[in-house]
């Protein structure tokens, strides 16, 4: 209990200390929202208008402590720049609840493309005795290591979209019109956030594999007899799981936090694009609750992979 | 592991070497040659096919690919040098202090580092970016910030683990400063851990830097740039496809070059 | 042996369902074009509106494709680059939310794509002789999308909203000169100027909405344009639907148009070779020469100048000899080449030539291509024999200014001016180096309107549009002689004057009026260009087959 307070409480200052991070340093950026949206066309009493609408004409402190009480209350704001019909503006909550399922399927997707494909990688890897194929995995799981994402993405889209032609590039399709084609489109993504992912993994498992099966255990498990196929997959590989497990919540949370590049790559109008836009635009109610919504996520899901191995293990507990 | 398998550390580390060998010399030769200008335009020679007078082919100016990738690569291999020093140095720095005397100050550098960790890191740099500017200086600037935390984080916790042996607690009853403590007789054991952190660190600002690049917050125009090129190159991947493979398959190159070196360093420690 | 195998199964399996997927992905997107053929049926165009359309098609470089006859019906997906700024016909700033909301919303006049006024909301207006009173007369039976007939308190509420007389904010400010808006009877709208000027009927395009509309709760945009408003989602784009009560008659065919955002334009061109957007408007030259085979591909000059400018305050940019010294160094053609593949119109002034009546080619002042031992006397005339430091700063979101910045800083070096780009955010620029002034030279492009004055007014010395500096009382005369003059020759006179008062002075360095190539689905015709920056769907249609 006094560890889940502690965590709690650490939660709470982190999402502080960001939000106000994020705050200070929209007032140093150069760029003002108002002579961002109004353009060329800017007249002073356009802008004094639109400064007053916005509430841009008290003291920053005040600002920030009147934002950050309405977030408390469940209110998240409004965006400066988004529309939500002719006379009012996007609810940040609306805004980013439409462009959340995007990022989160592909976070699931990619997730899912890592699972299938490192299990088997590293169960074969781990017991392979041909040296052939041991240097082969290990070739191209470091040379998939040093790709990074922007490329792989490039490389995904000429592949698959310009010579196999088996997706649109950029023809991202909405989820509210056809599930499928959506799921299809982000399967593309996917596969460039997943192989480096898969073949970090991959290695991962065969290395832990690889020590459990030197262990005591092992040796018992075989001396009594168990069947190979029972000791590799009833004891080695569930031990051997327990790291990797970890390794996938920090995965998650990196997928979740750091798609930004490859929405960018495949035209994705997810939680990373939404971000990027909103900064350059000076939406600074949007990318407030962006950022603490992704940092609320990493921090979470490390607390869930932390407790994860408490329960498993309960030596660290006790620690 | 596999210990004793003498020729297993030897094939990482000869493949490393050559690979980052390889790279060092185009980047240094750049500095003083290249085949051609990286600046000169030649309308009558865009999008020229690899061959032999341009053995990476032309770009939408005309400017030979292969003598940009060699100022590209001495641009990033400059920029990460410089932002695993700054990162390094200010891990050892705060690391040290912070592990050594715990308390307060710990406690608060910590949980800022925390925060900073729930942070993917390009995110990170992009704020700094949008509040100081683009340029290559700012850009050192805050992946310098962005790499920082996880070098204080390993210093530090080499400091704690080393703080109460033995030997330290020797040295400290027998009147040694604090200073000399720290940095005379902690910081050369951790050197071997610190090491590999500093390639891996490597490795992630060479990432970093060319995705900063690639988005357009990074190294600027004229100046080459392996990720801004890649970006460039998206643009013509049907007529001029070797244009983004050039820069890529250089960026994969020398992360692989690097990780592969860092890895047979590690073997070789052990 | 076994786990070797495995491994090339998985990898089979793999591979399949990747592949198996891309067929049903090809179906999916061939199946707009059935639904089109479906709809053959009804095709009761006036003919009128047909010839219009294919003279229009002459008017542009367009391969004479658009013979088909048309066809009612049908739907499609134009790309578009920027997300919309507003849904508020008034408050919209940015050029690519106009070019959507021309679909939408219409004023009592509407441009027309020669460059003239046609009645829209107004079946007809008589301007008085000292032209500070204007009287429209509204068009019999005109519908909003809601049903509602417009009246003229809608026209009232509109202008009075859009000149500021309703809050004393204008939100068009062009027409803040409007001092009242009079219902004369339920067909008449006499409105009064305080100043005249020939050009303001321009402003008039201004959209018409039913009153009130800008104050109620959850407005949804209701005009009496060709389309009615659907749907609009962030980073996705805007849905429009046929308005089957539109005044025009036999206008708009297509049922539906969905201006889709496209990322960038590696991405549109991939949609389009893929077939998930039929138009795209902004193509580079190379994308138009890739596309050439499959796609229309026409081609018109835009509504943009874009120039090196010059801050005129900042040293040694001060010097009217540097600043020519700076337009003698640049190789325009070079520049038209490499960034447009000499696809572009070089201007040396502020002026479209398009505006044909008051455009003056100045363009031998410094000549088309690089006068390097001109531009270093004059170096050497104004002390900097050696050159000096020039920083562009380029807004980078603009892929074209970025472009040029790279063509036009390696020129520069030629000359001995050392140039280095500084490229900044979109509101970075906005406020550093357009509201602030805060910069040396930046590559951007001044957008018009229909009127010259809209280009040359920010170039008067106190003009709270004048980003450059630029000062001369010569200029600021000849220009409010322009603005004043009530005879059409006298003032097409005097915008040449002003044009080649600011050439001369070099207030800053023009360089082109940059193309706009638009792609379209072979199908399709009847694309107008305009003048202006819009996007114009109605006319679109798509041919029998």
């Amino acid at each position: 209990m006094k560890y889940l307070g502690k965590k709690i409480a650490t939660l709470i200052m982190t999402l502080f200390v960001v939000s106000a991070a994020a705050f200070i340093a929209f007032q140093i950026i150069p760029g003002d929202v108002v002579t961002s949206i109004l353009g060329t066309e800017a007249t002073p009493e356009r802008e004094a208008q639109l400064r007053e609408e916005l509430g841009l004409n008290d003291p920053p402190v005040v600002r920030y402590f009147r934002w950050a009480g309405g977030v408390l209350r469940g209110d998240l704001g409004v965006s400066y720049r988004y529309a939500k019909n002719m006379n009012e503006m996007m609810p940040v909550a609306e805004l980013i609840g439409d462009k959340l399922p995007i990022t989160l399927s592909l976070a699931a997707i990619s997730l899912v493309l890592i699972v299938v494909v490192s299990i088997p990688l590293g169960v074969v890897w781990a017991r392979s005795k041909s040296k052939v194929l041991d240097a082969a995995l290990g070739v191209i799981t470091q040379a998939s290591m040093a790709i990074p994402s922007f490329f792989l993405g490039i490389i995904v889209t000429y592949l698959f979209g310009m010579v196999l032609k088996c997706f649109v590039p950029g023809g991202y399709v909405s989820y509210e019109k056809d599930m499928g084609g959506f799921l299809f489109y982000l399967l593309f993504p996917a596969m460039a956030i997943a192989l480096p992912k898969a073949a970090m993994t991959a290695r991962f498992l065969r290395n832990s594999m690889l020590t459990e099966m030197k262990s005591d255990y092992v040796r018992t498990a075989r001396s009594k007899g168990c069947s190979e196929r029972r000791v590799m997959y009833g004891h080695v590989l569930r031990n051997a799981m327990m790291p990797v497990i970890t390794f996938w919540g920090m995965i998650l949370a990196e997928i979740v936090a750091g798609s930004i590049v490859v929405e960018q790559v495949f035209s994705l109008p997810g939680i990373g694009r939404l971000l990027i836009s909103s900064i350059s635009t000076r939406d600074l109610p949007v990318v407030e609750i962006l950022i603490l919504y992704i940092t609320f996520v990493v921090i979470f899901v490390y607390f869930l992979v932390d407790i994860l191995y408490r329960v498993v293990d309960p030596r660290i507990s006790s620690r | 592991m596999k210990k004793g398998s003498g020729i297993k550390w030897n094939k990482y580390l000869v493949a490393g070497l050559c690979m980052t060998g390889l790279v060092v010399l185009l980047a240094v030769l750049g500095i003083f040659w290249t085949p051609y200008s990286t600046t000169t335009m030649s309308a009558g020679e865009r999008f020229a096919a690899p061959s032999l007078q341009h053995i990476f082919g032309t770009d939408n100016f005309g400017r030979d690919i292969f003598s940009r990738v060699m100022k590209g690569i001495g641009t990033t291999i400059l920029i990460s040098t410089l932002v695993v020093a700054i990162s390094g140095a200010a891990g050892i720095l705060i690391g040290a202090l912070t592990g050594y005397f715990g308390g307060i100050v710990d406690e608060i550098v910590m949980r800022i580092i925390d925060a900073l960790n729930g942070f993917p890191s390009i995110l990170l740099a992009l704020v700094v970016i949008s509040v100081m500017g683009t340029g290559q200086r700012n850009l050192v600037i805050s992946l310098g910030i962005v790499f920082m935390p996880s070098f204080i984080r390993i210093v530090r916790s080499e400091f704690i683990r080393l703080r109460d042996a033995d030997y330290i607690s020797r040295a400290r009853l027998m009147g040694v400063g604090r200073a000399r403590i720290l940095f005379v007789h902690i910081l050369p054991n951790i050197f071997s851990t610190f090491w590999v952190s500093v390639m891996i660190g490597f490795n992630n600002a060479i990432l970093a830097e060319s995705g900063m690049s690639y988005l357009g917050i990074g190294v600027q125009p004229p100046q080459a740039s392996l990720g801004k090129m890649l970006s460039d190159a998206q643009g013509y991947l049907t007529t001029a496809p070797w244009y983004a493979l050039a820069p890529g398959l250089t960026i994969v190159w020398i992360v692989l070059g690097f990780s592969l070196l860092s890895e047979g360093i590690q073997r070789l420690s052990r | 042996m076994k786990k070797r195998i495995s491994v090339l199964l998985i990898m089979a399996l793999l591979t399949m369902a990747a592949l198996g997927g891309c067929a049903g992905g090809t179906d999916g997107s061939s199946g707009d074009n059935s639904s089109v053929e479906s709809q053959t049926g009804s095709t009761d165009g006036s003919s009128e509106d047909n010839a219009s359309a294919a003279s229009q098609a002459e008017s542009s470089e367009s391969s004479q494709s658009q013979a088909g006859s048309p066809v009612y019906g049908g739907s499609i997906v134009v790309g578009i680059q920027q997300d919309v700024d507003s849904l508020d016909p008034h408050k919209a700033t940015a050029a690519g939310t106009k070019e959507i909301l021309f679909n939408i919303f219409e004023g009592l006049v509407k441009p027309d794509e020669n460059g003239d006024l046609m009645n829209a909301l107004a079946s007809d207006y008589t301007i008085s002789e000292d032209g500070l009173v204007y009287t429209f007369t509204l068009r019999e039976g005109v519908k909003f999308h809601n049903g509602n007939t417009v009246t003229a308190e809608d026209v009232k509420y509109s202008l009075d909203r859009a000149s500021g007389l309703l809050d004393g904010t204008p939100l068009i400010s062009s027409l803040s000169v409007l001092t009242s808006v009079d219902i004369l009877d339920e067909k008449t709208v006499q409105v009064t100027v305080g100043s005249a000027n020939t050009e303001l009927i321009y402003s008039f395009v201004a959209a018409i909405i039913p009153a009130g509309s800008g104050e109620e709760e959850s407005g949804t945009p209701i005009g009496t344009g060709p389309f009615s408003f659907v749907s609009y989602k962030p980073q996705e784009g805007v849905v429009i639907a046929k308005n089957a009560d539109y005044w025009q008659e036999g206008l708009p065919y297509l049922d539906e148009v969905n201006f889709k955002i496209v990322n960038s334009p590696d991405t549109a061109l991939l949609e389009l070779k893929g077939g998930s957007i039929q138009i795209y408007p902004y193509l580079t030259d190379s994308q138009a020469n890739e596309l050439k085979d499959s796609f229309q591909i026409l081609s018109a000059p835009s509504d943009v100048v874009q120039a090196l400018f010059l801050n005129n305050a900042v040293e040694p940019l001060n010097d009217v000899r540097v600043r020519q010294a700076i337009c003698y160094a640049l190789d325009l053609d070079m520049v038209n080449e490499f960034v447009a593949g000499g696809g572009a119109t070089l201007v040396s002034s502020a002026m479209l030539p398009t505006l044909q009546t008051y455009y003056v080619d100045l363009t031998d002042t410094y000549g088309s291509s690089a006068n390097i031992q001109k531009a270093q006397e004059l170096m050497a005339d104004a002390g900097l024999p050696d050159g000096f430091d020039l920083e562009i700063t380029v807004p980078s979101n603009y892929e074209y200014h970025m472009q040029t910045a790279e063509v036009v800083a390696e020129q520069l070096k030629a000359a001995g001016i050392n140039a280095t780009i500084n490229p900044v955010e979109w509101s970075s620029w906005l406020s550093d180096c357009y509201t602030d002034r805060n910069y040396q030279s930046t590559i951007s492009g001044i957008t018009s309107d229909m009127t010259p004055g809209y280009l040359t007014n920010r170039f008067q010395t106190d003009s709270k549009k004048n980003f450059v500096n630029f000062a001369s009382d010569v200029y600021d005369e000849a220009y409010q002689n322009a603005a004043a003059a009530l005879d059409p020759a006298e003032k097409a006179e005097y915008y040449k004057q002003v044009q080649k008062i600011l050439c001369d002075e070099a207030g800053s360095a023009f360089i082109q009026v940059p193309p706009i190539t638009i792609a379209m689905d072979p199908k399709l015709a009847g694309y107008k260009f305009y003048p202006v920056y819009v996007q114009d769907m109605s006319t679109v249609y798509y041919t029998e087959q």
